[in-house]
């Protein structure tokens, strides 16, 4: 992966796979670290597989016998010397279940990759799963960026979120919230 | 600045044109965005779709999708293109091959050869 964001889209996807009817992205900017949070409410996963699923190996897909995303996302954090963290419950253990990738970047480390285009990322998700709900927030020192698509489909009533316009609509007003700091 | 409210001007647009795009989309364009396609690009590629299609005025005869791995990595960013009953598979696309393959296949039906699995095997 070339950049940050495009990982982030390929875990995303695992927590569309999963069933998930919410999902939150958190990004949080601090002195030189960045901690990603992907959270949802899919079916979970039990401690069985959740031991095997940074094993490159070990995959949902069936034209292939490997999945690399987590591995990939796990290189990315571990070679700033940063880790990533997945916390996942099924209905079996737990009375919700879901799963939660948390990942810590150091940004100063030369092998940081740079985050890239989130905002296309977010945008991707929508349009790739336009049923389920997106919360998303990008915070640094000085700016927060915000997004909630349950929000949006109050507005919409019923009009799809992937129409192009909307999905345009999406892509200008994160880009605005950029801008602003 | 962009707001919340915009989305009432656009649904109400969009309700008024549900009934002229009915029953017109017969084109499907399929975008591979496993692990393997994302990687090799498939992202821009996709969004270009989506957004050219619109541009085009084109968004009632084909719709843009996402699909998992399709099984043939190597060739990634891969895109399908089905209409009728045809499919085309076109490989190793850039956002550039996009504009060609919306202005020549998705609006004028004429397959571009050039970017399909079969002149890349070749």
């Amino acid at each position: 992966m070339k950049e940050l964001s495009l990982n982030v889209l390929d875990i995303a996807k695992n927590s569309v796979k999963a069933g998930a009817k919410n999902i939150e992205i958190n990004l949080i900017e601090e002195a030189n670290t960045l901690k990603i949070t992907i959270k949802d409410d899919g079916c979970g996963m039990d401690a069985e597989t959740l031991k095997r699923v940074t094993d490159p190996f070990c995959t949902t897909r069936k034209t292939r016998k490997v999945g690399l995303g987590i591995p990939f996302y796990k290189l990315a954090a571990e070679q700033t010397g940063g880790s990533i963290k997945i916390m996942s419950h099924t209905k079996e253990t737990a009375k919700e279940s879901g799963t939660e990738v948390t990942a810590l970047f150091y940004t100063d480390h030369i092998d940081f990759l740079p985050l890239g285009d989130i905002v296309s990322t977010v945008v991707t998700l929508i349009q790739g799963s336009p049923d389920i709900d997106f919360i998303f927030t990008h915070e640094t020192g000085t700016n927060k960026v915000f997004l909630d698509t349950r929000e949006m489909r109050e507005v919409l009533q019923g009009t799809p979120l992937d129409s192009p316009e909307v999905l345009i609509w999406v892509r200008e007003f994160l880009n605005e919230q950029y801008k602003e700091k | 600045m962009k707001s919340l409210a915009e989305l009432a001007a656009i649904r109400e647009r969009m309700q008024s044109k549900v009934n002229i795009r009915e029953g017109q989309g017969n084109m499907r364009i399929v975008v591979g965005m496993a692990t393997c396609g994302i990687s090799a690009g498939a992202r821009p590629v996709l969004n270009a779709f989506v957004e050219g299609v619109a541009k085009a005025g084109l968004t009632g005869k084909a719709t843009v999708s996402q699909t998992g791995c399709i099984g043939i990595c190597q060739y990634e960013p891969v895109v399908e293109v089905y209409s009728g009953e045809e499919k085309v598979t076109y490989v190793n696309l850039t956002t550039d091959k996009v504009e060609k393959i919306i202005e020549d296949h998705i609006k004028n039906g004429k397959v571009v050869t050039e970017y399909t699995i079969g002149a890349a095997t070749k």
